[in-house]
C-alpha cells in the first residue's frame, strides 16, 4: 500500500506538472541572477583596459578632466567634486526639513493630517526626475539669479536645492519607518517620568532612532549621487575643478550621460566612461550597502 | 524659557518643516499646470512634434513621443514582470532563510539603488554594441527592464513575505504540493501587493531619462515600426524642449508635455498606493 503511494506520488501528471512548473521558476531566477552578475561583470571589464593606460592613482588624483582634447586628461577630481558638492549641500538643505517632516509625522500631526501628508510625499518622490529638472531649469534658477548674482545662471547651487527636494521625500518615509520602529513602552516610560511630547521626543525618540535615521540619510545621498537628469538640467555641466557653489559643474553622472552619445566604440574615452561608472557604482553600492546593513540591524535590535 | 513654551516652538518648527514639504509640491506642479495647461488641446495630444520656422521642432504636439514612452512600458511589462515575479517567488518559497538567497537578497536590494545612468551605461555596451541592437526600442526597453528586475523582485518578495505562515502550513498539511499551495493561496494573498510593486515600476520606467538617452530615444523618430527603430520619449522631449532657441514656445511645450507626464506617472503611483491601502484593510492578518 505504502509503496503504491509512493509510485503513484513519483511518476503521477500531477508530480510532471509541479516539478515542471518549479524548474520553470528555478529558470527565471537563474535568469535574473546571471543577467545581473553578467551586466556588472561587463562594467568592469570595459574599465579594465582604461585603467591597462591610465594608472587608478592618475585617473582618482587628476584635477583636469577633458577627454576631448590632444593629449586627454582623465583626472575624475572635477566630476567627483561636482557630484560631491550638489549632493553634500543639498543634504544640508534636505536633512532639517525631512527630519523634521518627518518627526511632525510620526508624533504631532492627527490622524487626518498623517491620511493626507503621507500620499503627498509619495507624490513627491514619484514626480520624474526630468520634471525636476525643468523646474530648476527654467524657474529656479531664475529666482536663485536674482538673489545671490551668481557666476552662471546654472550653477551647483541650483542642483543642491533640486537634489534637496528630491530627497526630502525618501528622508521622510525612511526615517518615519525607523521612528516607527521605535518600540511604545521606550516612549511611554518617558512621559510617564513627567517629560513632556517635546522632551520625549528630543531624549528617547530620536536617540533611539538614531542608526535608522542615519541609514535614511546614507540612503538619500545614495539617491542624490545617482541622479543624472534633474542634475543635466540644473547644473550647466561646465566641467571645472571648483568648490564654489555659485559656479557651474560638471558631477559624474552628467559626464557619462552626455559623453556617450559622442564617443566612438572602443577608444579610450569610450573606457574611461566605465572607468567613471565603476567608480560610481562603488560609491553607491558601498553607501546602499552600509545604510541597508545599519537598518536591519537597527530593526532586530528592537524587535 | 519654559518648558511649555519650548515645546510649543519645536512644534511648531516641525509643523513649518512639513507646511514647507506640501508647499514645495504645490509650487513645483503649479508652476508647471500654470505653464502647460494653455497648450493642452486636442492637436497637443494627436500631432507630432513639428518645426518652426527656424527649425527647432517645438510646434506641433508630443503624439510620437507619448506613444513612445507608453510602448516602453508595455515591452518592460513583458520583459520585467515574468523574469522578476517568477524568479523572486522561487527564491522565497524554494530557497527560504537559505544562505544562498540570503546573499542574493543582499545583492538584489542594493542594485535596486544603483544609478539608472550606470544601467544606461552598461545597456550601451552589452545591448547597443555587444550584441548588435544598435540604439532601438528594444536596447532601451531591456535596459529600463534591467533596472526594474531589483525593484519587482524586492516588492514580489515583501509582498509574500506578509502572507503569515499558518496559511502556508495549513494548505501543506491539507496535502496540497508545494506548487498549489503557491498557486492558490500564496499567489491570490499577495497580488495586490505584488501589483502595487509593478506599478510602482512600470512608473518609474516610464518617467526614466538618463537610460534612454544613452540606449535608443532620438529626436524625431516618428512612431517606431519595429523593435528595432529608434523611438521618441516623453522625458526626452522635455528635456530636448530645455535645450532649443525659441524659449517662449518651447517653455510652454516642455511645461505642457511634464504636465502630461506628471498626469501618467503620478496617476499610476497613486493608483498603486489606493491599491495597497485597499489591500491592507482587506488582509489583516
Amino acid at each position: 500500500m505504502a509503496s503504491k503511494v509512493k509510485m503513484k506520488r513519483r511518476f503521477g501528471l500531477k508530480r510532471v506538472l509541479e516539478s515542471s512548473i518549479w524548474s520553470t521558476l528555478l529558470f527565471c531566477a537563474l535568469i535574473s541572477v546571471v543577467v545581473l552578475l553578467l551586466v556588472f561583470g561587463y562594467l568592469v571589464g570595459n574599465a579594465i583596459p582604461f585603467f591597462e593606460q591610465i594608472s587608478p592613482i592618475q585617473f582618482l588624483t587628476g584635477t583636469n578632466w577633458n577627454p576631448g582634447v590632444t593629449p586627454p586628461a582623465y583626472g575624475v577630481l572635477p566630476l567627483l567634486m561636482g557630484t560631491l558638492l550638489v549632493s553634500f549641500v543639498g543634504a544640508v538643505i534636505a536633512i532639517p526639513i525631512g527630519l523634521g517632516c518627518a518627526i511632525y509625522l510620526t508624533e504631532i500631526a492627527s490622524p487626518r493630517v498623517r491620511r493626507y501628508l503621507k500620499p503627498t510625499i509619495e507624490i513627491l518622490a514619484g514626480v520624474p526626475s526630468v520634471v525636476y529638472g525643468l523646474f530648476a531649469a527654467l524657474v529656479l534658477s531664475d529666482w536663485l539669479a536674482a538673489v545671490f548674482h551668481p557666476i552662471s545662471r546654472l550653477n551647483a547651487l541650483n542642483g543642491a536645492l533640486i537634489l534637496a527636494v528630491m530627497m526630502i521625500p525618501i528622508l521622510v518615509s525612511l526615517a518615519e519607518e525607523a521612528m516607527n520602529s521605535v518600540p511604545k513602552s521606550l516612549k511611554e516610560a518617558s512621559l510617564a517620568l513627567g517629560a513632556n511630547r517635546y522632551e520625549t521626543i528630543r531624549r528617547t525618540l530620536v536617540p533611539a532612532a538614531l542608526p535608522g535615521i542615519g541609514a535614511a540619510i546614507g540612503l538619500a545621498i545614495g539617491r542624490a549621487v545617482g541622479e543624472t537628469m534633474a542634475v543635466i538640467m540644473a547644473t550647466g555641466n561646465a566641467t571645472q575643478f571648483t568648490a564654489n557653489i555659485f559656479s557651474s559643474v560638471r558631477t559624474m553622472t552628467a559626464a557619462l550621460a552626455i559623453d556617450v552619445q559622442e564617443t566612438a566604440v572602443a577608444t579610450q574615452h569610450y573606457y574611461s566612461l566605465f572607468a567613471v561608472g565603476l567608480l560610481l557604482f562603488i560609491i553607491t553600492f558601498a553607501i546602499n550597502l552600509i545604510a541597508d546593513y545599519i537598518m536591519a540591524r537597527f530593526k532586530e535590535a528592537y524587535q | 524659557m519654559n518648558r511649555k513654551a519650548k515645546e510649543a516652538l519645536m512644534f511648531s518648527l516641525l509643523r513649518g518643516c512639513a507646511v514647507v514639504v506640501v508647499l514645495t509640491l504645490v509650487i513645483i506642479i503649479g508652476y508647471i499646470f500654470i505653464g502647460g495647461i494653455g497648450k493642452w488641446s486636442v492637436d497637443f495630444f494627436t500631432k507630432n512634434p513639428a518645426p518652426d520656422s527656424h527649425g527647432a521642432l517645438v510646434m506641433g504636439g508630443v503624439f510620437a513621443p507619448l506613444v513612445g514612452t507608453l510602448i516602453l512600458m508595455v515591452l518592460v511589462l513583458i520583459i520585467s514582470i515574468p523574469i522578476g515575479v517568477l524568479g523572486a517567488i522561487f527564491l522565497v518559497e524554494r530557497q527560504g532563510k537559505s544562505r544562498i538567497s540570503r546573499a542574493w537578497w543582499i545583492v538584489v536590494n542594493n542594485l535596486a539603488g544603483v544609478p539608472s545612468i550606470v544601467w544606461g551605461l552598461l545597456g550601451v555596451a552589452l545591448l547597443v554594441y555587444y550584441l548588435h541592437f544598435g540604439l532601438s526600442l528594444i536596447a532601451a526597453a531591456i535596459t529600463l527592464s534591467l533596472m526594474v528586475l531589483p525593484i519587482i523582485m524586492v516588492a514580489t518578495k515583501e509582498a509574500i513575505e506578509a502572507i503569515p505562515a499558518s496559511i502556508r502550513e495549513a494548505s501543506v498539511s491539507l496535502g496540497a504540493t508545494r506548487w498549489q499551495t503557491v498557486r492558490h493561496h500564496v499567489l491570490p494573498y499577495s497580488a495586490s501587493g505584488i501589483m502595487t510593486g509593478v506599478i510602482l515600476s512600470l512608473a518609474r520606467a516610464g518617467g526614466e531619462t538618463a537610460p534612454i538617452l544613452v540606449t535608443g530615444v532620438a529626436v524625431n523618430a516618428g512612431i517606431p515600426g519595429s523593435l528595432s527603430d529608434q523611438f521618441q520619449a516623453l522625458p526626452y522631449y522635455i528635456y530636448l524642449m530645455t535645450q532649443t532657441t525659441n524659449r517662449t514656445q518651447a517653455y510652454a511645450m516642455a511645461d505642457a508635455a511634464a504636465l502630461l507626464l506628471i498626469v501618467l506617472i503620478v496617476g499610476m503611483s497613486l493608483g498603486a498606493i489606493i491599491l495597497r491601502s485597499r489591500y491592507r484593510e482587506k488582509y489583516k492578518w
